[in-house]
C-alpha cells in the first residue's frame, strides 16, 4: 500500500493544529490544537509502521497517547486555575514568565 | 604519612566556619568569641608551620599527597617553602585582629534587621535574606571570615596547580558576601544609595576576579594537555612539573610557554591587582567595613601576588623573562599611578586602597626584577604590608566608626581629642611610607636595591615613589588629625577603647620587632628566594668592584682612601 | 657601650610616649636625665679616646645582623671615630642644654611630656645617625632625625600652619632621603657593600662617573637635611615649632647632617672632583641665598633660620672644598652649633618675656628689661659675625682662607663670595640685634589687650644660654690653639694645608673690612634711626627675599598647583577611562542583554511561533543539505 495519503492527511492536521496553536487564543482550543498535532503525528507513526509492516512505529503511537493523556491531565488543570484565578482561559493573558 | 600539619591548619577554621555558623541567633557574643578562639588556634598552628619549617631543608615541606580526581591526575597535594610558610602565618596572624576589629560590626545590621522588620538593605548579599530569627549576620560575617581564612590558607600551601585554583576562585564566594552584606552603616550618600554602591562594588569584584579566573582556567586545563602530551600523563602537580622540567622531560613550545603564562598571570593580576586592572580594588575597600578592606588587600591578594612568584616563575621561567619588560613597566606604573590617585582621594578607606596598589606595585616590580634581593624584598614586602596596611585601615576604620563619615573633610583636629587614635594612625601611617625603623622600609629598601642592580632607571623612578608616599599620609594625617576642633561630631569624639587598643597595640609592636630583628623571617625567605631564582635561571648581577668583605679593624681610611692619590 | 649612647634617649623616648598622663609631673626630668647620661657616656668615651694615639681612636662594635638578604648584608653596628665623636658631644651636649632649658620654656604646656619624649627621640636618632657604620643605618637615623622634626615642628598641631610646616619639611627631606636612598643603590650595585669601610677604603677602583654619581646624589640628601638650594624652602617654615627645637634641630645639630654625610663620604668626594664642584656651587650658592632672605626677615626667628642656611653654606662648601676644607666645616659646624644655639635661646628668651611675639618690629630696647638674655645674645651675635677672638671669627676665617685656596679663578669667585658672606651676616645680625636689644621700645598691646611686660626669663633658662655663650667665645680659639681640632680630626678626614694666594694675614683683615662694613651700614639703617612698626614696602629685592626670593612661589605654582593638577586629572581618568573602559563592557553586554531580553514577551504563542519557525528552519536546513 501506498502511505502517501495518510501522510497527506497526517500534513494537513498537522498544519491545521500548528495554525490552531498560533492563531487561537483560548487555552482549551490552543489544547485541542496541540492534541491535534499530536494525532497526526500518531497516524503518520502508525502509517509507516504499516508500511514496513513491524510494530515499532504503533508502539511509539501508543507512548505519544499515553503522554498526552498525562499532558492533558496536567495542562486542563492548570487551565482551570488559571481560570479560576483570572476568569479568562486567553494564553494572551497569562503573560507573566518574563524577565 | 606524618601528622597532616597543614590539611589542619586549613582545616581548623573551616570547622570554625561551620561552628559559628551553627550559633543559634540568640548568642552572638559566643559567635564571636567562638570565631576568635578558632583563629587563635589557627595562629598557633600557623606558628607550628612556621617553627617547624627548616630553613636547610627540602624545597617544600610538610608535605601531603594524596589522589584525588585520578583520571585526570588532579592530586591533593600541600607543602610549603619558606615563602608559603610565611604567608600563612601572616594570613593567620591577621585573622585575629580581623575579628577584634569587627568585633561589633555585623550587630547593627542585626539590629537593623530587627527594626525595619525584613529585608534591610543589603545590596546582593545575604543581609537582603530577611527575618530576624532565620538570618544571622553576626554568625555569617565570622563564618565567612573563618571560610576565607580557610581558603586562603590552603592556597598558600596547595603544590597542585589545580587544586590551587579551586581554592583561589572559591575565596570569591566567601568575599563577595563579606563586601556586599556589610558595610559601613553611615554612607555618605544615605543608606539606600550605600547598599547600592555595596552591591555594585560586590559584583565588580565578583566578575573582575572571576574573569581573570576563568581566562587561568583555560591555561590550567592548557597546562594538563600539555603534560599529557609529553609527559604520557597528565598531571598538575607543581613538583613533577618542575622537575620534569629541570631534567628536559617537559618543555614547552616559546608561544605555549607564553600563553599559559598570561592566562596565569592575567589572574594573579587582576588579584594583586595591577594597574590597569586595579579598579575594583577601591570600590571593594571602599565599601567593605574596614576589617573586610584588610581582609581583602592584606590576605586575599597576597594569593595574587605569591602565585606568581610561585606559579608563574616556577612554571614559565622562560615566559616570565619574556614578560619581565612589560611586567615592569605596569609595576612602576602601578607605583606612582597608585601613589598619586591616593593623594587625591576625598574618601579614607580608598585612599588606603590606592596606597596599596602603590604597594602592590612595588611587590610585583620585586618579584620581576629577578634578584635575591627583590624577590626577597618582595616576599617580607607582601607580610610587612599586610600588618602595615592592618594597622593603618583598623585604625582608620575605627576613626570612621565614631564619626561615621569617610571623607577627609569631614575631619580634622582629632589628634586634640582623641590622642592615641591619632598616634597608632600615625604610626600606621608612618609604616605605610616605610620609615626606616618599622618593618616595611626593609622590604621596600631590598625590593628598590634589588631592582636597581639590574634595571637602575626602574629602580630610580620607584625611589620617586617613596616621595609620594610621603605625601599621601602625612596629606591624609595632615586633614585628619591635626587643626582645630571645629565639628562638634569630632569634639565629642572618644579616643581608642580597650578592645581596640588591643588590636593595634600588637599590630605596632610586630611593625616595630619585625623592622629591627628581620632576621627570623628573611632566614625562612631565603632558601626559597634561591630556588626560584634557580628555576628561572638568574643569577644576581655581580657588583661592578666587589670590595672584600673586611672588617672594621683593617681599614684605615686615611691611609687609603682617595685624597693621597691626587 | 656604644649602643646605651643611642639606647638612653631611645629609652625615655619609648618611656615618655608609651608612659601615658603618669608620667606628667617627672617625665621631663627623666628625659634630662637620660640626655644627659648619654653626654657623659659620651664624655667618657672622649676622654678614653683621648688616652689613645691618633690611629687607634676608632672603636667599632657590632650589635646584630640586620638584613641578612643573599648579597646584601646590613647590620646594626657602630663605629665611633673622632668625627662621630665630635658629633656625639656636640649633639648630647647642646641636647642636654636645651632640655634643660625646655623645662622652663614649656613648663605651661599641657603635652610638655610628649614633647621631651619627641625631644629625646631626636636625640636618640641623631646619634644614631653619626653613629652608625653603614649607610643603610644611617639612613635609618636620617629618616629617624626627619620624623623627630615633623613631630617637632608639627608640636602645635592644632595651628594649621604648623602641621602644614610640618609636611613640608618632611616631604622636602624625603626628597633628598631618596637621593641618599639611591646612593646607597649605587655604591651596592658597584661595590656589593654601603659598610662606611670597604666602601670608602675601595672608592678609588669605581669609575669616576660611577662616583660622581654617588656624589651627587649623597649632596642632594645633604641638601635636603641641611635646607640647601635648591631643597631649603622648608626651614624657613620649620621655625613654626617651639623654639627649642628650632635651636636644637634647626640651627645646632639636624641641619648639619648633611656636612656630616659629604665629611664622612670624603673619599668618594675626592675622587670626583665635579662632584665636588657642585657641592662647592651649591654651597655658595646658598651662603648668599640664605644671608639675603635674613636680611629681609621680620620674624626673629625666620631671620636666624636664613642665618643657618648661610652659615651651613659655608660648611658645604668648605667640606666641597675637599682635604683642605673638612676639618673646618666641622669646626664652623661645632662653633656654629654652640652660637647659633645660643642666639635661638636667646629668641626663644626674649619671645617668653613677650608673649610669643616674634616680630621684631615690635621688640625694641630689650636690653634694660632682659639683661642676660641681651649679653649671651649679644656675646653670639658677636661669634656668628666673626669678631677677632670669639669662635666664628676663627672658623669662618679658615673656610675663607680655604676658599681662596682652592685655586685658580674658583678660587678667587669663592673667595669673594665667602667674604660677601660675611659682611652680609654682619648686616644682618646687627640688624636683628639693633631691632631686638636697641632703640625705643616699639611693643602695643595685643588684640585682647594684654600689653607685654618683658622680663627676664627663669634660671632654667638663662643658664644653658650662659653655657652656649661661653662656648661660642672660647670654643674657637680652643680649636685654633696649636691647631687641635684639625690634628683631632686629621686620621679620619685628612687634612691638606691649602695654599692660598692671599697670605693669611690679607684674608684675615679683609674679613675684618668685610665685618665693619656689614655692621656699619646696618648700624646706619637700623640702629640710629627709629624702626617703623610697620615694614616699609622695600625694594624689588627686599620683597623677593622677604618671600624667599621667591623660590615658595616657584613651589608653590609648579609643584603644588601642577601637583593638584595632575592628581585631580588622574583621579578623574581613573574613573572615566581606566574604570570607563570596564564599565563600559559591562554596559555593552548590559545593553545587548537588554534587547535579547525584548524577545522573552511572556505570550506563550509567540515562543510557539519561534519554535515552529525554529522547526521549519531546520527541516529546510537538512533537505537543502540533502539536496547538495
Amino acid at each position: 500500500m501506498s502511505p502517501i495519503n495518510y501522510v497527506y492527511l497526517a500534513a494537513l492536521l498537522f498544519t491545521i493544529g500548528a495554525s490552531g496553536v498560533l492563531v487561537r487564543r483560548n487555552a482549551i482550543v490552543v489544547f485541542m490544537s496541540i492534541e491535534l498535532m499530536l494525532n497526526a503525528a500518531n497516524l503518520t507513526l502508525v502509517a509507516f509502521s504499516r508500511m514496513h509492516g513491524n510494530l515499532d512505529g504503533q508502539v511509539m503511537a501508543f507512548f505519544v497517547m499515553v503522554v498526552a493523556a498525562a499532558e492533558v491531565v496536567v495542562g486542563l488543570a492548570i487551565i482551570v486555575m488559571l481560570y479560576r484565578s483570572r476568569h479568562s482561559a486567553s494564553v494572551d493573558d497569562a503573560s507573566l514568565m518574563k524577565l | 604519612m606524618s601528622f597532616p600539619l597543614l590539611t589542619v591548619t586549613a582545616l581548623v577554621p573551616a570547622v570554625g566556619a561551620v561552628a559559628t555558623a551553627a550559633v543559634p541567633a540568640a548568642k552572638r557574643t559566643a559567635a564571636k568569641w567562638l570565631a576568635l578562639l578558632f583563629s587563635l588556634a589557627t595562629l598557633v598552628l600557623a606558628a607550628v608551620v612556621l617553627a617547624g619549617f627548616d630553613p636547610g631543608g627540602d624545597r617544600y615541606q610538610m608535605t601531603e599527597s594524596r589522589a584525588w580526581i585520578a583520571d585526570f591526575g588532579v592530586r591533593y597535594e600541600l607543602g610549603v617553602d619558606g615563602i608559603g610558610a610565611v604567608m600563612i602565618a601572616l594570613t593567620a596572624l591577621l585573622i585575629p585582629f580581623v575579628i577584634g576589629a569587627g568585633w561589633n560590626d555585623a550587630d547593627a545590621d542585626e539590629d537593623a534587621d530587627g527594626a525595619a522588620g525584613s529585608g534591610a538593605p543589603g545590596g546582593g548579599g545575604p543581609a537582603a535574606g530577611g527575618v530576624k530569627s532565620r538570618w544571622r549576620p553576626t554568625q555569617g560575617f565570622f563564618a565567612l571570615i573563618l571560610a576565607v581564612e580557610a581558603m586562603v590558607v590552603i592556597s598558600f600551601a596547595a603544590t597542585d596547580v589545580f587544586l590551587f585554583y579551586i581554592f583561589f576562585e572559591a575565596m570569591l564566594i566567601p568575599m563577595y558576601f563579606l563586601i556586599g552584606g556589610f558595610g559601613d552603616k553611615a554612607h555618605a550618600a544615605g543608606e539606600e544609595e550605600g547598599a547600592k554602591q555595596r552591591s555594585y562594588a560586590a559584583v565588580k569584584f565578583l566578575l573582575y576576579n572571576l574573569a581573570g579566573g576563568l581566562i587561568m582556567l583555560a591555561a590550567v586545563i592548557g597546562l594538563y594537555v600539555a603534560s599529557a602530551d609529553q609527559l604520557g600523563e597528565g598531571t598538575f602537580s607543581l613538583q613533577q612539573l618542575t622537575q620534569a622540567r629541570a631534567s628536559g622531560d617537559f618543555s614547552l613550545a616559546d608561544n605555549t610557554e607564553r600563553l599559559l603564562f598570561l592566562g596565569f598571570f592575567l589572574a594573579f593580576a587582576v588579584k594583586a591587582p595591577l594597574w590597569p586592572l586595579h579598579t575594583w580594588l577601591p570600590n571593594a575597600m571602599g565599601e567593605a567595613t574596614a576589617p573586610v578592606a584588610v581582609l581583602i588587600t592584606a590576605v586575599v591578594d597576597k594569593v595574587g601576588t605569591f602565585a606568581m612568584l610561585r606559579f608563574c616563575l616556577g612554571l614559565f621561567p622562560g615566559a616570565s623573562q619574556w614578560a619581565t619588560p612589560v611586567v615592569i613597566v605596569l609595576a612602576l606604573i602601578s607605583i606612582i599611578y597608585g601613589a598619586l590617585l591616593a593623594v587625591g582621594q576625598r574618601d579614607i578607606k580608598r585612599l588606603v586602597a590606592y596606597a596599596s596598589i602603590s604597594h602592590f606595585g612595588f611587590i610585583v616590580l620585586g618579584i620581576f626584577a629577578m634578584t635575591s634581593q627583590g624577590q626577597g624584598g618582595a616576599t617580607l614586602y607582601m607580610v610587612f604590608h599586610g600588618i602595615s596596611t592592618a594597622a593603618l585601615m583598623l585604625v582608620a576604620g575605627f576613626l570612621i566608626s565614631r564619626r561615621g563619615s569617610r571623607l577627609i573633610a569631614d575631619y580634622g583636629g582629632v589628634q586634640k581629642v582623641a590622642p592615641v587614635l591619632a598616634g597608632t594612625f600615625l604610626v600606621g601611617g608612618l609604616a605605610t611610607l616605610s620609615l626606616p625603623g618599622l618593618a616595611p622600609f626593609i622590604s621596600e629598601f631590598l625590593v628598590l636595591a634589588g631592582t636597581f642592580s639590574r634595571y637602575p632607571v626602574a629602580g630610580i623612578v620607584a625611589t620617586a615613589g617613596i616621595i609620594l608616599a610621603a605625601l599621601y599620609v602625612l596629606l591624609l594625617y595632615q586633614r585628619t588629625m591635626t587643626g582645630p576642633v571645629e565639628k562638634p561630631e569630632i569634639r565629642r569624639m572618644p579616643d581608642l577603647k580597650v578592645r581596640e587598643l588591643a588590636v593595634v597595640t600588637p599590630l605596632i609592636a610586630l611593625l616595630v620587632v619585625l623592622g629591627l630583628f628581620p632576621k627570623p623571617l628573611t632566614q625562612i625567605v631565603n632558601p626559597a628566594v634561591e630556588h626560584t631564582m634557580s628555576d628561572v635561571q638568574k643569577k644576581d648581577p655581580k657588583p661592578q668592584h666587589p670590595v672584600a668583605d673586611h672588617g672594621w679593624f683593617d681599614y684605615k681610611p686615611a691611609k687609603h682612601s682617595g685624597g693621597d692619590h691626587e | 657601650m656604644i649602643g646605651l649612647l643611642v639606647g638612653a634617649p631611645l629609652l625615655g623616648a619609648a618611656v615618655l610616649l608609651c608612659g601615658g598622663r603618669r608620667l606628667d609631673r617627672a617625665g621631663h626630668w627623666l628625659a634630662c636625665l637620660l640626655s644627659g647620661a648619654s653626654f657623659v657616656i659620651g664624655v667618657l668615651f672622649f676622654l678614653d679616646m683621648l688616652g689613645r694615639s691618633g690611629d687607634d681612636r676608632s672603636l667599632h662594635s657590632h650589635l646584630w645582623s640586620w638584613v641578612p638578604v643573599e648579597g646584601f648584608q646590613a647590620d646594626v653596628a657602630f663605629q665611633l671615630d673622632q668625627l662621630s665623636m665630635t658629633f656625639v658631644l656636640l649633639i648630647t651636649g647642646v641636647g642636654t642644654l636645651i632640655h634643660i632649658y625646655s623645662v622652663g620654656y614649656m613648663e605651661h604646656d599641657p603635652r610638655r611630656r610628649r614633647f621631651f619624649g619627641y625631644l629625646n627621640l631626636f636625640l636618640a636618632a641623631m646619634l644614631l645617625l653619626v653613629l652608625a657604620d653603614n649607610y643603610l643605618l644611617l639612613y635609618v637615623g636620617w629618616e629617624g632625625v626627619g620624623l623627630a622634626s615633623y613631630l617637632l615642628i608639627g608640636f602645635w598641631q592644632d595651628k594649621p600652619s604648623a602641621a602644614a610646616a610640618a609636611k613640608k619639611a618632611f616631604l622636602v627631606n624625603r626628597v633628598g632621603d631618596a637621593g641618599l636612598a639611591i646612593a646607597i643603590f649605587l655604591m651596592f650595585t658597584t661595590f656589593g657593600s654601603f659598610a662606611f669601610a670597604p666602601v670608602l677604603s675601595s672608592a678609588t677602583d669605581a669609575s669616576e662617573g660611577k662616583l660622581t654619581a654617588v656624589g651627587l646624589m649623597l649632596l642632594l640628601a645633604a641638601c635636603g637635611k641641611s635646607a640647601q638650594v635648591p631643597l631649603q624652602s622648608w626651614l624657613g617654615d620649620a621655625m613654626e615649632g617651639p623654639t627649642p627645637v628650632s635651636a636644637l634641630i634647626h640651627a645646632a645639630t639636624m641641619v648639619t647632617a648633611g656636612v656630616y654625610l659629604i665629611t664622612r663620604s670624603g673619599a668618594i668626594f675626592n675622587a670626583a672632583p665635579d662632584a665636588q664642584t657642585v657641592v662647592v656651587v651649591v654651597g655658595a650658592v646658598t651662603l648668599l641665598f640664605g644671608a639675603i632672605v635674613g636680611c629681609a626677615k621680620d620674624d626673629i626667628k625666620k631671620a636666624l633660620a636664613g642665618s643657618t642656611m648661610s652659615q651651613i653654606g659655608y660648611m658645604i662648601l668648605a667640606a666641597g672644598l675637599g682635604p683642605i676644607g673638612y676639618a673646618f666645616a666641622i669646626m664652623h659646624l661645632v662653633t656654629h652649633g654652640f652660637f647659633k644655639a645660643g642666639l635661638f635661646l636667646g629668641a626663644g628668651s626674649v619671645m617668653h618675656g613677650m608673649n610669643d611675639e616674634v616680630n621684631m618690629r615690635h621688640y625694641g630696647g630689650l636690653r634694660k628689661h632682659m639683661p642676660v638674655t641681651f649679653v649671651t645674645f649679644g656675646l653670639g651675635y658677636l661669634a656668628i659675625i666673626g669678631f677677632p677672638g670669639l669662635s666664628g671669627f676663627f672658623s669662618k676665617d679658615q673656610i675663607i682662607e680655604a676658599a681662596f685656596a682652592k685655586g685658580g679663578t674658583q678660587g678667587w669667585i669663592l673667595g669673594a663670595v665667602t667674604l660677601l658672606g660675611a659682611a652680609i651676616t654682619a648686616y644682618y645680625m646687627t640688624r636683628v640685634m639693633a631691632m631686638t636689644f636697641f632703640g625705643e621700645k616699639r611693643w602695643k598691646p595685643d588684640a585682647e589687650g594684654n600689653e607685654p611686660h618683658p622680663h627676664e626669663s627663669p634660671r632654667s633658662m638663662t643658664i644653658p644660654m650662659v653655657v652656649l655663650a661661653f662656648g661660642s667665645v672660647f670654643a674657637g680659639g680652643l680649636f685654633k690653639f696649636n691647631e687641635s681640632f684639625v690634628n683631632w680630626l686629621e686620621p679620619v678626614t685628612q687634612f691638606e694645608h691649602g695654599h692660598s694666594p692671599l697670605s693669611a694675614t690679607a684674608v684675615t683683615s679683609a674679613t675684618v673690612v668685610a665685618l665693619v662694613i656689614g655692621v656699619g651700614a646696618a648700624w646706619l639703617q637700623y640702629g640710629r634711626r627709629t624702626v617703623p612698626s610697620v615694614a616699609p614696602r622695600g625694594s624689588l629685592l627686599t620683597r623677593a627675599a622677604r618671600r624667599d626670593l621667591l623660590q615658595d612661589d616657584f613651589n608653590h605654582i609648579v609643584l603644588v598647583n601642577g601637583g593638584t593638577y595632575l592628581t585631580r586629572s588622574l583621579v578623574y581618568a581613573d574613573n572615566k577611562v581606566v574604570d570607563g573602559a570596564v564599565n563600559g563592557t559591562a554596559a555593552t553586554f548590559g545593553g545587548l542583554s537588554g534587547r535579547l531580553r525584548r524577545l522573552q514577551n511572556g505570550f506563550a504563542r509567540s515562543y510557539a511561533v519561534s519554535m515552529f519557525g525554529g522547526a521549519a528552519v531546520l527541516i529546510a536546513a537538512t533537505l537543502l543539505m540533502r539536496a547538495v
